[in-house]
């Protein structure tokens, strides 16, 4: 049995070589057929004027850039929904400064005190799905808990949700609760690892307060805060699930963003207009690529430093 | 250690620290402490507008009991369990190998490929949409728990293979040497050397995609419809138009939502946050 045996010892002579391969071809394949491939696909289709009917090809009517001639031609839908995607990326940052607030009030050692912690960090356990029920409850027009505070302090009732100009605010704010504990547990963490003689050495040089978290300990979060950066935005620019829950987009469309605009276009009973529904998520995915870049650019930087 | 530690302080901030926490803690949670008082409350209560005092008589019982027999809300349930534990094996499996393949081989392309599966896994899901509904339905897998899992699998494949790469990485790689040395076949050295190194990891990410895809919405109402196959997070919206008002009704639901991923965060806390913490110290 010649034949076996070279077989044999080629794949042996070559193991190292082809092992990669086989363990990463059922996750590459996965990978490819659900998110790589699907995204030159959207590429393709914003090309098209397609209600998502038949196959693209046959049923679909090729238009080349048209779908982006009128999104970015007046489309009045698609500035709103622009600029409360701004909007988002911008306020949902806070959530970095007051998880690092809360994490520097949780860093003691305390009885309960990880109860506490755990318990703070619930509304990021929970399904943005409920968080954004609870807020709308939280937000009721008459009855809702934030007037009965308001109403304590003397304040006339506000209508946060039902008011275009004040809506999209209230929204970020839900987002801003599971967001904010989110990254208050990766500045705990890191808090935990702050070399602490460091801390001693700058408290002998005197340093305190707001100058010794400046100088001495913010740097030591760097890591923490470039993962706070990278969910921040990623988690700003995703946002759909509190838009679609709280308002539906309303009221006058006024907290519409790019994800939900995309999603109401292709796939709401305003028809299936798939092709521009793909446009949309096409400029929404380039918006993200700088980030990306940003972020993978940032760890390649590690990488190399690594080696 | 910073802020300074609390024993060094004067005994007054001591005690105020001591019970500022609570307070805090109640603010911080207090929508949430709302609707469980809601779902504990008559309807009754809301038509006479007490909305936020305590309940006038105890309804727990008959609110949750309308919730699990009286709803469809048993059926979500079991759903979000059929489509979030496969999930969970599938991306555990499938990023374990590719995490192993990028983490200890060097070969053309590693960077590459880890790079682009880190990169799908920032994209914004809204690309996705149109192609992979289309592929479920090709695949004629829409509106069942089949099409949704494939889906999850393949998309949580991508953060989690950045987890195990940089878990691997992190291993002590001699003891990989000491076995190829000895002339164990590859394979043997993923099944039987690193697994079990990894055990640390695999809890870490089951925990962790359990929560998300238990939480996930977006793709349950974009790939399924109606209660035979979507998960509670899209069943407790249909269940909102179908009790619209019916507060006691509809908290007593979301808190039976939310509970499995609390559970879960509660029972392998070390875990979840050494999964969500990954990186962000060194």
């Amino acid at each position: 049995m010649t034949t076996t045996a070279q077989t044999r010892s080629w794949y042996k002579r070559n193991e190292i070589a082809i092992t990669p391969w086989l363990f990463l071809l059922p996750g590459l394949f996965f990978f490819a057929m659900y998110v790589i491939i699907p995204i030159f696909q959207s590429f393709w289709i914003s090309l098209y004027e397609w209600n998502g009917l038949g196959k693209l090809s046959e049923e679909g009517e090729w238009i080349g850039l048209g779908n982006y001639e009128r999104l970015l031609g007046g489309d009045r839908k698609f500035e709103t929904s622009f600029w409360n995607n701004l909007k988002w990326l911008v306020l949902y940052l806070l959530a970095i400064p007051m998880g690092l607030g809360i994490s520097l009030f949780l860093n003691q050692q305390v009885r309960g005190i990880r109860l506490y912690k755990s318990l703070f960090f619930f509304p990021f356990v929970i399904s943005q799905v409920v968080v954004g029920l609870v807020f709308s409850w939280f937000y009721l027009p008459r009855e809702g808990l934030l007037n009965a505070i308001l109403a304590w302090f003397g304040s006339d009732g506000v209508n946060i949700l039902g008011d275009p100009t004040t809506a999209t605010y209230g929204i970020i704010a839900a987002g801003l609760w599971p967001q904010t504990a989110y990254c208050m547990i990766l500045y705990l963490t890191g808090l935990n690892s702050v070399d602490p003689e460091q801390v001693e050495a700058a408290r002998l040089d005197g340093a305190k307060g707001h100058r010794m978290l400046w100088h001495v300990i913010l740097p030591q979060l760097k890591p923490a805060t470039f993962i706070a950066f990278v969910v921040t935005i990623i988690g700003a620019l995703r946002s759909f699930d509190l838009i679609s829950v709280m308002t539906n987009g309303g009221p006058f469309g006024s907290t519409r963003v790019l994800s939900f605009y995309m999603f109401e276009e292709s796939l709401s009973e305003y028809g299936f207009q798939m092709g521009y529904g793909a446009a949309i998520a096409v400029i929404l995915f380039l918006i993200m690529l700088v980030f990306i870049g940003y972020f993978l650019w940032s760890m390649y930087q590690d990488e190399k430093g690594a080696r | 250690m910073f802020p300074t530690p609390i024993e060094k302080t004067s005994r007054s901030w001591q005690i105020t620290y001591q019970t500022l926490i609570p307070i805090v803690l109640v603010i911080w949670l207090l929508p949430l402490i709302a609707v469980a008082v809601f779902s504990m409350k008559p309807l009754a209560d809301f038509t006479n507008g007490n909305y936020w005092g305590l309940p006038s008589t105890f309804e727990g019982f008959a609110n949750y009991g309308k919730v699990f027999f009286e709803s469809d809300m048993p059926r979500y349930l079991l759903n979000s369990v059929f489509i979030t534990v496969p999930t969970v094996v599938g991306a555990v499996a499938l990023s374990a190998m590719t995490g192993f393949a990028l983490g200890v081989y060097r070969f053309k392309g590693n960077l590459l490929i880890f790079f682009m599966f880190i990169a799908g896994n920032f994209v914004p899901f809204q690309i996705l949409m149109v192609p992979v509904r289309d592929l479920t339905l090709d695949l004629g897998l829409y509106d069942t728990k089949t099409g949704l899992v494939l889906f999850h699998i393949a998309f949580q494949t991508g953060f989690c293979t950045l987890f195990m790469r940089n878990f691997i990485r992190a291993l002590p790689f001699p003891l990989i040497e000491a076995a190829r040395v000895e002339g164990v076949a590859e394979w043997r050295i993923f099944l039987f050397v690193v697994l079990p190194l990894m055990k640390p990891a695999l809890a870490a990410l089951s925990v962790l995609i359990f929560t998300f895809i238990w939480n996930d919405y977006f793709w349950a109402i974009v790939l399924t419809q109606g209660p035979d196959s979507q998960p509670v997070t899209a069943g407790i919206t249909s269940f909102n138009s179908q009790f619209v008002a019916q507060y006691h009704l509809m908290s007593a639901g979301s808190i039976v939502a939310a509970l499995p991923p609390v559970a879960m965060f509660f029972l392998m806390q070390k875990h979840f946050i050494a999964g969500l913490t990954l990186g962000a110290v060194k």
